[in-house]
């Protein structure tokens, strides 16, 4: 009983808002093997908005980014039911190519992932599997997108230098702005700041309030401040399920679900 | 409960002091342990010294008859004529290991880079395990084996499909055979390489878009690519060397012509050849085998330095 009333309740807060959602998730359903990992998920994400994903470990918030890309398809046992309506197309729709997908739907992990490559190779490398050869162009995407990331004048005198010798701070914006070089419509962000010291980290949540006004962004993170501090709305998972979905402010000031209330206190998780 | 874990206690203590007393003996083995294996390099690095000791004074016997200039530059090579009209020019046994060797790399390399790959970014778990074992057991097949594969096989195929035939002993055929003997090291070898590359690579790649042929083209195979030289200089290196396939299948007249249908001779072949002659101690031809075993150590010499240094100017360190 408890359970359905604050569906309901989530479904309401839901109308209240009135945004165009970029993802629409309908009874999104997966597992590992026997395990359910995510069950009934509903909910619709925003267009320019920064969206978090908060809870415990192991309650499915990475298994759910990775399947508005479809990267969790990596795993070979996985299955899954329902709908996830990518601008009014089902991403699991067989005529929907997973590429051109993930050419919309960029990614940053959680640990910084960069090539061994050189720094310019790096952020030039989504372009050029995309069949951008003209020089000139890479080099403007390279520096437009590195820009874009705040990295810029820490990197400009040493473009060509190995991407390994930065720290792993300038590695996840490299990381960011090799991911906005393909002009990408959301950027999905899992745990992007867990590896990352405290100044890095501030700089990466500096440059997600700047890149929510071009990209809608949806974050994973463990760091309930953090949520709080940048997103605009919360999704807080536990066990696989949605227990609350609403404004950030909402759920941090005044949770509708028990559960809620007790993981934002700390009394778990 | 209490006093029996005193007990205990004082057992192990008491056993411990008991081990104590053999300490000095244990002393006594971590000293000469390390002696008995400095022993053990030491001979392995003897032996090298002595090889390439024999190898240099009997190879310096043979240019006191026969002048280094003639061996380098004289296209012929018939030991066995006549004294007066006997030829060592080495480039003739040269061409013909190069000329297998090539014909090898052609069909080594394309296929063992594409089996690396299949196993390494496409075949599931399950199919590997299938897959790598099969390719050990053909790289521990006798090279005999594939020497006689050469002769009775692929030779009379060749012979059918060449327009015009094939002599009995060419170098094609033995060229083709060496080749698939390699392919097993070089897949195996790059598949190594390749798996060794992180997965959070391909998932970044894979998160640009990119198809699963780019990520191994674009990201995993650079990312390997010290790995992948390393497993074709190697199956180089196991080209020049190899003896069995040649001698039986590549025939015994040397030639510095390229012709791959024709019977041609490798340094290798040369020396099982005077091996197993009636040659007797001391004449030229038998001081030859060491000047072209010499030039054989050379050749694999380089071929190693040569992998080292491309390995180190294109490694790209993650």
């Amino acid at each position: 009983m408890d359970i359905t009333i604050n569906k309901q309740m989530v479904q309401k807060n839901e109308k209240e808002k009135d945004f165009t959602p970029v993802f629409k998730i309908n009874n999104l359903n997966l597992w590992y093997g026997q395990d359910h990992a995510l069950k009934d998920i509903k909910f619709d994400i925003p267009e320019k908005q920064v969206t978090a994903i908060i809870g415990p470990s192991g309650c499915g918030k990475s298994t759910f980014i990775k399947t508005l890309n479809r990267m969790v398809e990596m795993v070979p046992i996985v299955r899954m039911s329902g709908e996830i309506v990518y601008r009014e197309k089902n991403i699991f729709d067989p005529k929907y190519g997973v590429e051109e997908l993930r050419t919309q739907v960029g990614m940053v992990f959680q640990k910084p992932n960069p090539f061994p490559k050189s720094i310019y190779e790096n952020v030039a490398y989504g372009p050029r599997i995309h069949g951008i050869k003209n020089k000139k162009v890479l080099d403007e995407v390279v520096e437009k997108s590195l820009r874009g990331a705040a990295i810029w004048d820490e990197v400009k005198d040493r473009l060509h230098e190995n991407a390994y010798g930065l720290s792993g701070g300038q590695q996840q914006r490299l990381c960011i702005a090799r991911c906005l070089a393909i002009e990408p419509d959301v950027i999905l962000m899992d745990e992007p700041t867990s590896a990352l010291d405290p100044i890095s980290t501030l700089k990466v949540e500096e440059l997600v309030q700047e890149l929510k006004k071009d990209y809608s962004i949806v974050i994973v993170t463990h760091n309930m401040q953090q949520a709080a501090r940048i997103s605009d709305r919360t999704a807080f998972f536990l066990n696989g399920e949605v227990v609350e979905y609403t404004d950030t402010s909402t759920l941090f000031s005044n949770p509708s679900d028990k559960r809620t209330e007790d993981y934002i206190t700390g009394r778990f998780g | 409960m209490v006093s029996r874990d005193k007990s205990n206690q004082k057992s192990i203590r008491s056993m411990i002091q008991e081990n104590k007393s053999s300490r000095s003996q244990s002393a006594v083995m971590e000293k000469v342990v390390p002696k008995l294996f400095l022993i053990c390099a030491i001979i392995s690095i003897f032996t090298t010294i002595g090889i390439v000791f024999t190898l240099l004074t009997e190879t310096f016997t043979f240019f006191n008859r026969i002048s280094i200039v003639e061996f380098f530059t004289n296209t012929r090579w018939f030991p066995f004529a006549a004294d007066k009209h006997a030829d060592f020019g080495i480039i003739a046994l040269i061409m013909g290991t190069l000329t297998v060797t090539a014909i090898a790399m052609v069909v080594a390399i394309p296929i063992g880079l594409a089996a690396a790959i299949y196993l390494s970014e496409y075949a599931s778990a399950k199919t590997r395990k299938v897959i790598k074992p099969i390719l050990e057991v053909l790289a521990g097949i006798p090279t005999i084996v594939y020497g006689f594969f050469a002769l009775t096989f692929v030779t009379p195929l060749l012979d059918k499909i060449i327009p015009g035939g094939i002599s009995i002993f060419n170098a094609l055929s033995p060229g083709i055979v060496v080749g698939i003997m390699i392919i097993p090291m070089i897949a195996s070898l790059s598949e190594d390489a390749m798996n060794a590359v992180p997965n959070s690579m391909r998932e970044g790649a894979l998160a640009l878009g990119a198809t699963r042929f780019e990520v191994a083209m674009k990201v995993v195979l650079p990312a390997a690519l010290s790995g992948v030289i390393a497993s074709f200089v190697l199956g180089i290196s196991r080209a020049i060397g190899e003896t069995m396939i040649v001698t039986i299948a590549g025939g015994s007249r040397p030639t510095a012509d390229i012709n791959l249908t024709e019977s041609i001779q490798t340094m290798t072949a040369y020396i099982v050849q005077v091996s197993q002659g009636d040659t007797g101690y001391g004449t030229t031809i038998y001081y030859s085998i060491y000047a072209v075993g010499m030039t054989l150590f050379v050749f694999t010499l380089i071929m190693n330095l040569l992998a080292q240094f491309i390995s180190r100017k294109f490694r790209e360190e993650y």
